[in-house]
């Protein structure tokens, strides 16, 4: 685990950050004018206007000379062995070009396999079996989309069924070896733990109180509106593959590209164009990308492929799939004293997943969440299934999600076990204020927090007490209302270079920022937005730092070409890293001026002082440089010795990570006949930190809770017991519409983060990882006084209206 | 398999095409006519990000053949803003931030505009259901809903200074 | 998902159509809204050689009182009926169905014709058709016919036209006075098809139900009246425990198949719960409530 004591802060000289104490408020901090539109402003965004035109450019937009198109044949199975593919027919039809299967990967150098980004191995095509359903078989090159697809029902490929397994449970028996690739022949991939063990054990030992719950974390998928997809655009004459590519992860996806086909990576450049939604989806490399980019190389032209709808929910990576036993120790006052956690991983058929390479249960220590407690023990077991590998986020930071379910369903069982108020039992628990930075149990060290101030505010947003008293009204009526909270601490912005990596690359991001002779700037990152603003909220820190209107400031990401080399963007890191990147580069940027300023204003660099967009003589602020005129001056009138031009690229490496928190509740009335659960109010409040522009973290808070919603009421990726996806199109998967949605009601309280230039923390993810449990937790609120004490997510209406009638209670 | 000519009218252009007849409108409109505004989300017609309107009423193309839409008037997002001046609804999704990727923001503003010259003074609930045929990941929707309710307005207040 | 290659006519008349029909019978399917059926074709779960795209027969389209019905033109659109003042006004159970079909932009081109004569037991319409005693109307080469909706659906999408036969007008009698009818639906989502849902139209006699019809969607193979229920209700006067009555006897007359949408058991039972919300709206209406 990251010990954070001994890490130096890279950046100490620039780092002008917030102080480690900082009182928690609630207004929006705005230092610069409308005209200039810096930090705290509530901007439009920079990007809409192409949006909103139907001007947005994303894969499948992208149309080239002679482009041909692929398709993917996929297997029926879960697992079987491959005897052959007969792909005659197929070549033989009109506007087929080619058909490649694993035999042909492997010939062009054993490209037939690939690694993860968890240094496991995944096929990109099989030769000898298949382990998932729908996975890749081969694939159909075509002159047209309509052609290729009637060519791979021309494909005949020859299948002897194996036993399929698919839960993780039965595959630790070993009884059927999914990977029979590997030297070990088991299904158990790792074992990892956190937190002291012995210490744990002595606490459980002197507990007052225990509780003891089982819990699922359904597999889940992303499903942004956008498939995933490539053009690949191999040019032989210079030797240069030209890729356009749903990535979250540009730069991070040309050195894996690099990596394994062997072309130099001077030579790969990678597009990310427009992406309609990552959520981290867009992060793994998929078998469909490989095959593609090999498809343009083979035949020398620019090759398409676009996943459908299908394809995207039965073969990418899913989301969570951890089956978890908690236990909560508490002493006799109902304090919190310790956390004993066992989970299974069901990883499907590779280690895809998308976790920093020391953790392959990702983040998930972070379990111990808000509550202050003296130990906790967490253990996580990896297995393989005949199921699509993946393990990626869901809008989550790295199995945070997990973690704050479990921990937030815990602490609501232990408040109903001792008869507490779910509420008063929370800020009786909760890590003070005067804790922070706080050392957790599992080595975690959380950078700021005022847990409290955040509850408190949600409880008088939705007016708790009265509640409270509604529900027991109705209760005596036979009528079931419930109330949820969850207290979540969320941690993102991995991460500092020493624990963090992805394939060995350090997980730090970058920005580039180059100012025009007539003030006008060009600012590149590391980073990709999916939809998250960028472009609008780095102008805007831009604009804070520098003083240049964030309208004159033309932000640019996705081209491996331009942009500086950055991890991208998931896990909420963005702000983090390459939004303190942001503000490095610009003070780098503000120290040289100063000397131009000097320079113009013939005074000694002592003599000056920054105010918003200039530097002036102290007192006598008439005479002042503006940026714009430094700028001007940088490559007209520049300080003799000086070089020329004014520009900056950092690479920012955090030093720690953000801690992001809340608090949510959210009331529920439920269906007695049928079981459905309406959601009637949601309050979340959020603290981010600083906030850098409040429309755009409405904007994410808002989608954040939807995608909370969804696994907690609606969505689930459901096998049958041969391992075939029932839920693999959009009619099945059900991701909410607007009439789901409720109106979230949204507050705030702002706790800046002591470590981050700009007290800045992430807060794309918050309300997706803190949403499910306020919505499990209300439901079972409502259902208590029955006996009932857990439900897993999805909590469907089947679900709720067997425990309604095992416990008598119909309509 | 047969070819078939079809003639229709798209953001007031009259266009010829020969097509084959299992192509889907969508497809005409992104690969035939280059219009790339209109998106496609899924292949189960559940997520709207293709709707476009024909004969001023909101449908998903990716379920109707390019051939049916013979003689049709299709209006699709690139037909907004073609004077120059953002629509409303146009203006609501930026001022609102109703969107995020925008991936599904043309077939949210199509749906939009169709369920608005039916409803034009619509509750919030009507709003939600009148876009429930189109799926966003991104929004969470509330904010979609207040550019709905934006145009609205706009476009009420624009008729009765109209009259 | 591209559907596979076909042949595609588009007549311009009835007859042009039935000539059609009758020319590739067997080969042919005819397209209607579609709303079903291309995302069939785009799964290639269905492949015709031939499409025969009615949507030009305008003639096909009108809801609208006629003697002693309520002509439904089969090419009607769902979006039409939603619309329709006098379906809003006097026929509130079918106001109910058409406003949860799917959702708004589906039911601007899918047609009522295409989701009765597709007899998806998952489709609204039919169970509502079964509750109204409504009557399909049929044309073929020999000319007209119609068929009383309780001898329509003969299976899992299959119904008791002819291959040559198009399906041209629905009618639904008019309520006589002290009538009333509700669809309750349970769906997962909104616009997904039902979990259970039931249609009941009703009529009183004082205090009494004189007649009543329930009709079923999504639990059983074929469309179905819960005929039982039904029993339960005519000639009695309404109250809590006849209303229980009805909606026990439809869970036990029903025969739903498990599946995502839940096991046996719950759709049994939520069929009762929704038979039972169904009657208790149809009183209200025909006691003059909305």
């Amino acid at each position: 685990m990251p010990q954070l004591d001994d890490r130096k802060e890279p950046h100490s000289e620039l780092a002008e950050g917030v102080s480690a104490r900082v009182p928690t408020t609630d207004e929006v901090q705005i230092k610069t004018p409308e005209k200039i539109c810096g930090m705290g402003h509530r901007k439009k965004r920079k990007e809409d206007p192409r949006f909103i035109q139907g001007k947005g450019n994303y894969v499948d937009d992208v149309k080239l000379p002679g482009m041909l198109y692929m398709d993917i044949v996929r297997s029926p199975y879960a697992h079987a062995k491959i005897n052959s593919i007969d792909a005659s027919a197929a070549l033989e039809m009109d506007g087929v070009l080619a058909v490649i299967t694993g035999e042909d990967l492997k010939a062009a150098g054993d490209l037939h396999w690939m690694p993860t980004l968890m240094s496991d191995t995944q096929m990109v095509l099989p030769i000898d079996k298949v382990v998932y359903y729908a996975q890749e078989i081969c694939a159909v090159i075509a002159t047209s989309r309509y052609i290729a697809a009637d060519a791979i029902e021309q494909v005949y490929v020859d299948y002897e069924p194996l036993d399929a397994v698919v839960d993780p449970f039965e595959a630790m028996k070993d009884k059927v070896i999914v990977r029979d690739d590997k030297e070990k022949k088991t299904n158990h991939i790792w074992h990892w733990e956190a937190g002291d063990k012995a210490a744990t054990d002595a606490v459980f030992k002197d507990a007052a109180t225990v509780v003891k719950e089982k819990l699922y974390i359904p597999r889940i998928h992303v499903s942004s509106i956008e498939t995933c997809g490539m053009v690949a655009n191999y040019n032989k004459a210079r030797s240069h593959m030209q890729i356009y590519m749903t990535s979250q992860a540009p730069h991070a996806h040309r050195t894996v590209f690099a990596l394994v086909s062997g072309l130099p990576e001077h030579k790969i450049q990678i597009i990310s164009p427009d992406i309609g939604g990552g959520f981290g989806g867009k992060v793994p490399v998929y078998p469909g990308y490989v095959i593609c980019a090999v498809a343009s190389l083979v035949t020398g032209k620019p090759v398409k492929w676009i996943e459908d709808r299908s394809e995207n929910l039965q073969a990418d990576s899913f989301a969570r799939d951890y089956h978890i036993e908690a236990e909560m120790a508490a002493d006799k006052n109902g304090k919190i004293t310790g956390l004993r956690v066992k989970t299974l991983s069901d990883c499907g058929a590779a280690d895809a997943a998308a976790n920093p390479s020391k953790f392959p249960a990702g983040l998930y220590s972070i379990c111990t969440g808000s509550y202050d407690m003296k130990a906790a023990h967490v253990e996580v077991d990896g297995v393989y299934t005949t199921k699509p590998p993946g393990g990626v986020a869901y809008r989550c930071s790295f199995r945070v999600t997990e973690a704050v379910h479990m921990i937030e369903r815990m602490a609501d069982i232990m408040a109903h076990q001792l008869g507490e108020d779910p509420a008063d039992y929370r800020l009786k628990n909760f890590i003070r204020p005067d804790q922070f930075p706080y050392k957790s149990p599992t080595g975690w060290e959380y950078d700021s927090g005022n847990y409290e101030a955040a509850l408190k505010k949600a409880m008088d947003m939705i007016d708790y007490r009265t509640l409270r008293e509604e529900q027991k009204q109705k209760r005596a009526k036979g009528e079931l209302m419930g109330i949820g909270i969850s207290s979540f601490t969320e941690v993102v912005g991995a991460g500092p270079s020493k624990d963090y990596d992805i394939l060995g690359i350090k997980m730090f991001d970058s920005a580039e920022i180059r100012i025009h002779p007539t003030g006008k700037a060009m600012a590149r990152f590391g980073t990709k937005s999916q939809g998250q603003g960028h472009e609008t909220t780095y102008a805007q820190i831009i604009a804070e730092e520098l003083g240049l209107p964030s309208d004159d400031i033309e932000v640019e990401e996705g081209d491996t070409d331009t942009a500086p080399y950055g991890l991208g963007t998931y896990a909420s890191r963005s702000t983090p890293t390459a939004g303190a990147a942001a503000v490095m580069a610009s003070r780098k940027i503000k120290a040289k001026a100063k000397k131009i300023a000097a320079h113009l204003l013939e005074v000694g660099e002592g003599d000056l002082e920054w105010n918003i967009d200039r530097f002036e003589v102290k007192g006598s602020p008439d005479q002042a440089k503006t940026i714009q005129e430094i700028a001007f001056a940088a490559y007209t009138n520049h300080p003799q010795g000086m070089e020329a031009g004014l520009e900056a690229v950092d690479y920012y490496d955090p030093p720690n990570l953000t801690f992001p928190f809340g608090s949510y509740i959210c009331v529920v009335d439920i269906d007695k006949g049928t079981g459905e659960v309406a959601i009637r109010r949601f309050v979340a409040v959020d603290d981010c930190g600083h906030i850098i522009n409040p429309l755009i973290v409405e904007g994410q808070i808002h989608g954040g809770l939807t995608m909370g919603l969804a696994p907690a009421l609606y969505e689930e990726i459901v096998y049958d017991e041969n391992g075939q996806n029932l839920t693999g199109t959009l009619a099945d998967y059900l991701v909410p519409t607007a009439v789901e949605s409720p109106k979230w009601e949204l507050g705030k309280t702002i706790t800046p983060s002591p470590h981050h230039p700009i007290g800045a923390k992430g807060v794309g993810e918050s309300p997706t990882v803190g949403a499910p449990p306020a919505i499990a937790n209300a439901v079972v609120d409502a259902l208590w006084h029955l006996g009932v004490r857990h439900i897993d997510i999805p909590i469907t209406p089947p679900k709720v209206w067997k425990l309604l009638r095992d416990n008598g209670v119909t309509d | 398999m047969s070819e078939h000519e079809v003639t229709l009218t798209i953001n007031g252009e009259k266009v010829t095409r020969s097509v084959e007849a299992r192509t889907l409108l969508v497809h005409f409109i992104r690969e035939d006519l280059s219009l790339t505004g209109t998106h496609i989300g899924c292949d189960t017609t559940s997520c709207g990000a293709c709707t476009v309107l024909i004969c001023g009423k909101p449908i998903k193309s990716c379920t109707m053949f390019a051939v049916q839409a013979d003689g049709a008037e299709i209006e699709t997002i690139e037909s907004l803003a073609a004077g120059g001046e953002l629509h409303p609804l146009q203006e609501g999704f930026w001022e609102k931030h109703g969107l995020q990727c925008g991936y599904c923001t043309p077939g949210m503003i199509m749906s939009a505009k169709g369920f608005l010259a039916e409803n034009p003074n619509p509750t919030e609930d009507e709003i939600r259901h009148g876009i429930s045929g189109n799926l966003c990941r991104c929004t969470g929707y509330n904010k979609i809903v207040e550019a709905i309710q934006y145009a609205a307005e706009k476009l009420q207040a624009a008729d009765a200074g109209g009259e | 998902m591209i559907p596979a290659a076909f042949d595609y006519h588009s007549p311009r008349s009835l007859d042009e159509a039935l000539s059609l029909l009758k020319q590739h019978a067997g080969d042919a399917k005819i397209l209607a809204g579609g709303q079903s059926l291309i995302p069939a074709m785009r799964f290639r779960l269905a492949m015709p050689a031939i499409l025969i795209d009615i949507n030009r027969l305008n003639d096909l389209r009108y809801v609208e009182e006629r003697g002693d019905h309520l002509a439904i033109g089969a090419m009607t659109r769902e979006h039409a009926l939603e619309d329709s003042s006098v379906v809003r006004r006097s026929y509130p159970l079918l106001h109910d169905t058409a406003v949860v079909i799917a959702d708004p932009l589906v039911r601007n081109q899918a047609t009522v014709g295409g989701n009765i004569a597709h007899a998806d037991p998952a489709n609204d319409h039919p169970a509502t058709m079964l509750a109204y005693n409504a009557t399909a109307v049929a044309k073929g080469p020999k000319g007209e016919r119609t068929i009383p909706i309780d001898d329509f659906f003969t299976g899992l999408f299959e119904n008791a036209m002819a291959d040559d036969e198009i399906l041209i007008e629905i009618r639904i009698p008019k309520p006589a006075a002290n009538s009333g009818g509700a669809y309750t639906k349970l769906e997962r989502k909104v616009g997904d098809y039902a979990i259970s849902a039931a249609a009941v139209q009703l009529r009183l006699d004082g205090d009494k139900v004189a007649e009543a019809r329930i009709g079923l969607t999504n639990v059983s193979a074929v469309p179905m009246r819960a005929k039982a229920a039904e029993a339960e209700l005519v000639g009695k006067s309404i109250s809590d425990a006849v209303v229980e009555a009805a909606g026990k006897a439809a869970a036990a007359e029903c025969d739903p198949s498990p599946d995502l949408r839940g096991g046996v058991d719950y759709k049994r039972d939520i069929t009762r719960v929704m038979v039972k919300r169904s009657i208790q709206r149809a009183v209200a209406r025909a006691k003059g409530g909305k």
